[in-house]
């Protein structure tokens, strides 16, 4: 089902602030989908409102063929994992996994065969009696998936779900998060400012900046072909080259550039005009360094003399001084 | 060698002055840890013997208006007649179940008032909080007698309440509200609802407002995400706050002397009356002894509820 979620016009204002602006997605059923974007971009609002914390100013939304737009979050078909995990203080770990359940009114021994399932899931088995201010922050995380979990909801909302965790659990959560979805097969959208997790995390990710949608696509796509500016700036890093378009066909465009003193070529369906003002932008690791000039068909060369060395945690970046910025 | 041995004298020195720093710090120590003891001890403890002593004694005219504890031959001569005149005079019992009645309802009522109020507080945002804060404590500036006087100048046959209501022509009659239980209930609850609003605060201003989100998310309508989570959460400062109005409340002499007038019975007013209109420290005294021991009970109460959860907790 491809619009298993479906947000048509959707916008909610705050006074005089615009924090979604009027718009449309599909999410499928099954998908792993992210909002991705800085502070303040709306993609939190945009979440609040598929839980039925905020309603919005206009729009609606389905999940599963049913309208929830003015559905209380209770009524919901939808769980949510909050950045602060928000677990109650004052229950242990199974009541709190178990709490969906009792609100639903399920029988006990089912409650429980269901919590102890849970505790498997997320490896708390051992934890089950323990308080959550005895809890790591790992084991805080995965009480609040498996709390979410465990009314198996059509769609599991996730708020910044790895924020709040150190660098090395944050990428080894990430993988646990996959696979769980794999698994249960629920739809996920995870809302998160980190690229990076988005990247790996998704099948599917939006990029929002000032309440609208910036693009929509798979990382590969948002990645190789981002739409405008702003997501090419956001996703990774990326070297723009301002210049003239000389020829365009079907396949694809030549631009001369001053800055880069060649003719730089970039293939893509985007057409533009001979003689456009556009911007040519190229992702480092597409870039190769040489001594040499390369003699290969189809290579561009630039010469430039390195002027800077920085040194990443896996990578280097290297600056060039292009003859033609001296 | 001179010069070493005198490097070696200096540091013995410092090793000398190093302990004389300890020690003195042990001492500051000592003070500060007995400090609360030593006015507990001295404005608590000792007080409380000397009345429980008095209570002990029978009546007499002299100075001071009480028997010594032991006679010229040296033995002691205790009594314990005013504490069965206590038990079996209908009216002290009558008076003791009044004030607590009275406590109570004063509490309930602050409690309903309060928690509302304390809740809006501290949900609000940070500027309005700071004002609302401000008028909750602002009417401590003023002189807790004359805030009470105020209450007759509004409840009294010609006051400010029942005016309005004859000009509106709600009534015909002045309602008489002074001198009844009702005014003594709206004067204890209007003065004890800041000690009820503060404590709930502090508790309810350190929850999380993603935890009511979480529960009704999980399926809790608004009024179980309360009971469920608001509630337990806010519990410390329930209990606080009752405690705080309730044991003062129980005592309290001027607000029923002076909007419950003549009649009213009230253990504050009885105590008054028994040692300084009859002069009779002994019974007054075992009146307070009484009062004392009805106060303690709610307290050991909570400290077994702070004990329990506490051991729940690690």
């Amino acid at each position: 089902m491809k619009d298993f979620i479906r947000i048509r016009g959707i916008s909610k204002t705050f006074g005089d602030f615009i924090a979604v602006n009027k718009v449309d997605l599909d999410i499928g059923k099954g998908e792993l989908f992210s909002i991705l974007g800085g502070s303040g971009c709306g993609k939190t609002t945009l979440l609040r409102m598929l839980a039925g914390f905020e309603v919005p100013t206009a729009g609606s939304i389905e999940i599963d063929g049913i309208d929830v737009t003015h559905m209380a979050p209770y009524d919901r078909p939808v769980n949510m994992m909050f950045q602060s995990y928000a677990i109650f203080p004052h229950m242990n770990v199974a009541k709190n996994i178990g709490y969906g359940l009792r609100k639903e009114g399920v029988a006990k021994a089912e409650i429980a065969r269901r919590v102890d399932a849970m505790l498997e899931l997320v490896q708390l088995v051992d934890f089950k009696t323990r308080k959550p201010d005895q809890l790591s922050g790992g084991q805080r995380q995965r009480v609040a998936l498996a709390r979410a979990l465990i009314k198996r909801p059509k769609v599991l909302l996730l708020d910044e779900p790895l924020a709040a965790l150190d660098k090395k659990l944050r990428e080894h959560t990430q993988f646990e998060l996959m696979n769980i979805q794999d698994e249960l097969g629920i739809t996920f959208v995870v809302v998160t400012h980190d690229q990076e997790e988005a990247m790996t995390l998704s099948s599917r990710i939006v990029v929002m900046d000032k309440g609208e949608f910036q693009q929509v696509g798979t990382p590969k796509e948002i990645y190789e072909f981002p739409a405008n500016r702003f997501v090419a700036d956001f996703i990774g890093t990326i070297n723009t080259f301002e210049g003239i378009v000389t020829a365009a066909d079907d396949e694809t465009t030549s631009v001369y550039s001053d800055e880069a003193g060649e003719t730089l070529i970039a293939r893509g369906k985007q057409l533009f005009e001979v003689g456009q003002q556009v911007e040519i932008a190229v992702r480092p690791e597409k870039i190769f360094i040489d001594k040499e000039r390369s003699t290969r068909e189809g290579d561009i060369c630039l010469e430039g003399v390195v002027d800077d060395l920085d040194i990443l945690a896996i990578a280097r970046c290297i600056g060039f001084a292009l003859p033609q910025e001296k | 060698m001179a010069i070493v041995a005198s490097a070696k004298l200096s540091r013995a020195n410092g090793l000398v002055q190093k302990i004389a720093i300890n020690r003195n710090k042990e001492t500051w120590r000592r003070i500060a840890v007995a400090a609360p003891y030593l006015w507990l001890f001295v404005f608590f403890l000792a007080p409380f013997a000397i009345i429980f002593k008095i209570s002990l004694a029978d009546p007499i005219i002299a100075q001071p208006p009480f028997t010594p504890s032991f006679d010229e031959a040296g033995r002691l001569t205790t009594t314990f007649s005013n504490y069965s005149f206590l038990l079996t005079d209908k009216l002290y019992a009558i008076t003791y179940l009044r004030s607590v009645l009275m406590a109570l309802a004063t509490t309930l009522l602050c409690l309903l008032l309060g928690f509302p109020m304390a809740y809006g507080i501290a949900r609000s945002n940070s500027s309005t909080r700071a004002v609302l804060l401000m008028l909750i404590v602002l009417p401590f500036w003023i002189s807790f007698l004359l805030r009470v006087y105020a209450w007759m100048g509004l409840l009294n046959n010609n006051g400010v309440i029942n005016n309005l209501l004859l000009w509106i022509g709600v009534i015909e009659q002045p309602i008489p509200m002074m001198y009844t239980d009702f005014a003594t209930s709206i004067g204890l609850m209007y003065s004890y609802l800041p000690f009820m609003i503060l404590p709930l605060y502090a508790s309810l201003e350190r929850m999380d407002m993603d935890l009511i989100e979480a529960a009704q998310d999980l399926g809790a309508s608004r009024t179980k995400a309360f009971w469920d989570i608001t509630w337990p959460l806010a519990r410390p400062g329930v209990i606080a706050g009752c405690l705080l109005v309730f044991i003062p409340a129980m005592g309290e002499y001027v607000i029923p002397y002076l909007l419950g007038g003549p009649e009213s019975l009230f253990i504050g007013r009885v105590l008054f009356d028994e040692f300084f209109i009859n002069r009779d420290w002994p019974l007054a005294s075992a009146v307070a002894i009484i009062l004392l021991v009805l106060l303690v009970f709610p307290i050991v109460l909570l400290q077994r509820y702070q004990a329990r959860n506490q051991e729940a907790g690690s």
